[in-house]
């Protein structure tokens, strides 16, 4: 029971930061249909930038976490008006492969700056364990639950009630009706690739927080985004949370229960994902197409 | 007070739809375009909001005046903030937004400044968005959504707005409702309206001023009682002949054909 309480919390911790990734993946997928395949690297750019701002710069976390964010959101926005913008209107797999171009490029330039072996990260996060239903859990993972809890609260009171987050979903659509409006796409696009990186940064700082360690190995995760956007439907918001936490779960417990040797936690996403988008092809909470005349 | 002089549109630089096509449209008056399908009435009213652009056309000659500026080059957003205020053919809401937000992405250019003082006047005018406030809007009726439609528009706080066929797939009675309010719309707040239609009797009936076009260039134009006495117009516009009995459908159609041929 013990076990089964502790592999639950460590899903549920991973999961949330997997869906704060995937939200980022499905915010500008939603907002100018680009599939972004470095969002993986956003999450590593993210904890690189914690790292420098604890580590080199020594500010205290309540300060450097914060400026790491919003340079992340920086950079982000960089990414969106530095290259993609010149790509509106080429063919789609032209886009994606600039988006790959873009991953291969952050990762050359952090390896350039960092080196390529992890870096220890700074212990600003307490991660004593705490007793939860009667088993020991680090209380860094409940942290980063709570954190990325805020977050989402936080980003849902946006999309619904600010005349900005309003725009964005109108902008997702119907794009031309949204202009008609007065709605500027190009202002959507920049605060879509803001969040992306901005939740990609919290990501990453939680991330390299439970670990311990900050490296080039964490973009990993964004190949495990993919089965999290995919489960939950590429343009649902509520899908990337219960994707991500599906796929947070379903990791740490095929992790523990299963044999290690089989190597099963980071194939069973994908298993997964084949069988639910088998029952559902538009993921769980895909757009059903409203159709009306 | 809006005037086209003499504007070109070419769509992906090959297609040309509009070829010299003047107007003017007097502040707080109704007019109405009036023309066949394809004669450019909508790609008319993109030329003027900045929507031409998405869809890879352009204005290449001539120039769009509004109060004596010229709006050629202004992106669609400039264009609502100049107060200009496009809804487009086919409604158009937002289908997975409730009412109430497809209101406040109207009212996006003045960021919820008058949004408390404009809700009551919406619906004063279609009351039937007050029962459907929450609702999602893709699953309101035809009708509401064209309520929806112009509401957005009136949440801008135009000083003109472009109605492109406002009556298209809608009951009879409805859109004599929708059009009434239109009228509403224009005498009560003063709102300038360019009004884009193929029912050609009712926009007769609200215009102050017709255009009539063809092919990309306006062919008539006069008040309705001077186009309600042309001969052509009854014939080709309203499906009246001269005993002023409607038409069968098939003669119309040859009508239109040989006129598109004439000119
Ligand atoms: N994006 C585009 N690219 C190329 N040609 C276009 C484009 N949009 C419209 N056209 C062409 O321009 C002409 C006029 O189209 P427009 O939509 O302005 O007509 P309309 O008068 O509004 O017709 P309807 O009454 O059917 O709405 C048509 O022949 C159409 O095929
Ligand atoms: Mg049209």
């Amino acid at each position: 029971m013990e076990n089964f309480i502790q592999l639950t919390i460590s899903g549920i911790a991973s999961g949330a930061i997997l869906a704060l990734v995937a939200l980022g993946f499905v915010l500008i997928f939603k907002s100018s249909d680009v599939i972004n395949f470095a969002q993986g690297e956003f999450l590593m750019v993210g904890g690189y930038m914690t790292y420098v701002m604890l580590a080199w710069v020594g500010l205290p976390w309540f300060i450097g976490v914060p400026i790491a964010i919003l340079l992340s959101a920086a950079i982000g926005v960089a990414i969106e008006q530095g290259i993609l913008r010149h790509m509106i209107g080429e063919p789609i797999i032209s886009v994606i492969m600039v988006t790959v171009g873009v991953s291969i490029l952050l990762r050359a330039i952090l390896g350039l700056i960092f080196g390529n072996a992890p870096l220890a990260f700074p212990d600003f996060v307490p991660n004593y364990p705490v007793n939860v239903l009667g088993a020991r859990v680090g209380v860094d993972k409940l942290l980063a639950i709570l954190f990325s809890l805020l977050l989402f609260g936080a980003l849902t009171i946006f999309f619904r009630r600010s005349s900005e987050g309003i725009a964005m979903r109108a902008v997702a659509d119907d794009q031309q009706a949204a202009m008609s409006m007065g709605i500027s796409i190009k202002k959507v696009w920049a605060v879509a690739w803001a969040i992306a990186g901005m939740t990609a940064a919290v990501g990453g700082t939680l991330l390299a927080a439970i670990i311990g360690g900050v490296g080039l190995d964490i973009a990993h995760i964004g190949l495990i985004v993919f089965p999290v956007v995919i489960l939950g439907g590429l343009d649902s918001i509520p899908g990337a949370v219960v994707g991500g936490l599906v796929v947070g779960l379903l990791q740490s417990y095929a992790g523990g229960y299963l044999p290690p040797q089989l190597g099963l936690s980071e194939v069973a996403p994908f298993v997964v994902l084949v069988l639910i988008l088998l029952v559902k092809p538009y993921g769980l909470f895909g757009t059903t197409r409203i159709e009306r005349v | 007070m809006l005037q086209l002089n003499n504007i070109e549109v070419i769509y992906s630089d090959v297609v040309l739809v509009l070829k010299g096509l003047s107007l003017e449209v007097p502040k707080g008056k109704i007019v109405a375009l009036l023309g066949s399908n394809g004669a450019g009435k909508s790609t008319t009213l993109k030329a003027i909001s900045g929507l031409l652009k998405p869809e890879d056309g352009e204005v290449t000659d001539g120039d769009v005046l509004w109060n004596g500026q010229s709006i050629k080059h202004l992106d669609a957003a400039d264009v609502v903030r100049k107060g200009i205020f496009q809804v487009m053919e086919g409604r158009r809401v937002f289908k997975h937004l409730t009412v109430e937000e497809n209101l406040r992405a109207g009212n996006y250019t003045s960021g919820g400044n008058w949004y408390a003082e404009e809700l009551p006047r919406v619906f004063s005018y279609f009351p039937r968005l007050k029962d459907r406030f929450g609702q999602t809007a893709g699953y309101l009726s035809g009708g509401e959504q064209q309520m929806l439609a112009i509401s957005r528009a009136l949440m801008a706080r135009p000083e003109m707005i472009m109605l492109d066929e406002p009556s298209l797939g809608l009951a009879p009675l409805l859109v004599e409702d929708i059009f009434r309010n239109i009228k509403r719309i224009n005498s009560e707040r003063g709102t300038t309206i360019l009004l884009v239609e193929q029912n050609a009797r009712l926009a007769m009936e609200v215009a102050d001023y017709v255009y009539i076009m063809e092919s990309g260039r306006v062919v008539l134009s006069g008040s309705p009682a001077q186009l309600n006495a042309n001969a052509d117009v009854r014939e080709f516009y309203l499906g009246l002949n001269e005993v002023g009995k409607r038409k069968s459908y098939r003669e119309v159609k040859h009508y239109k054909r040989r006129k598109r041929w004439l000119s």
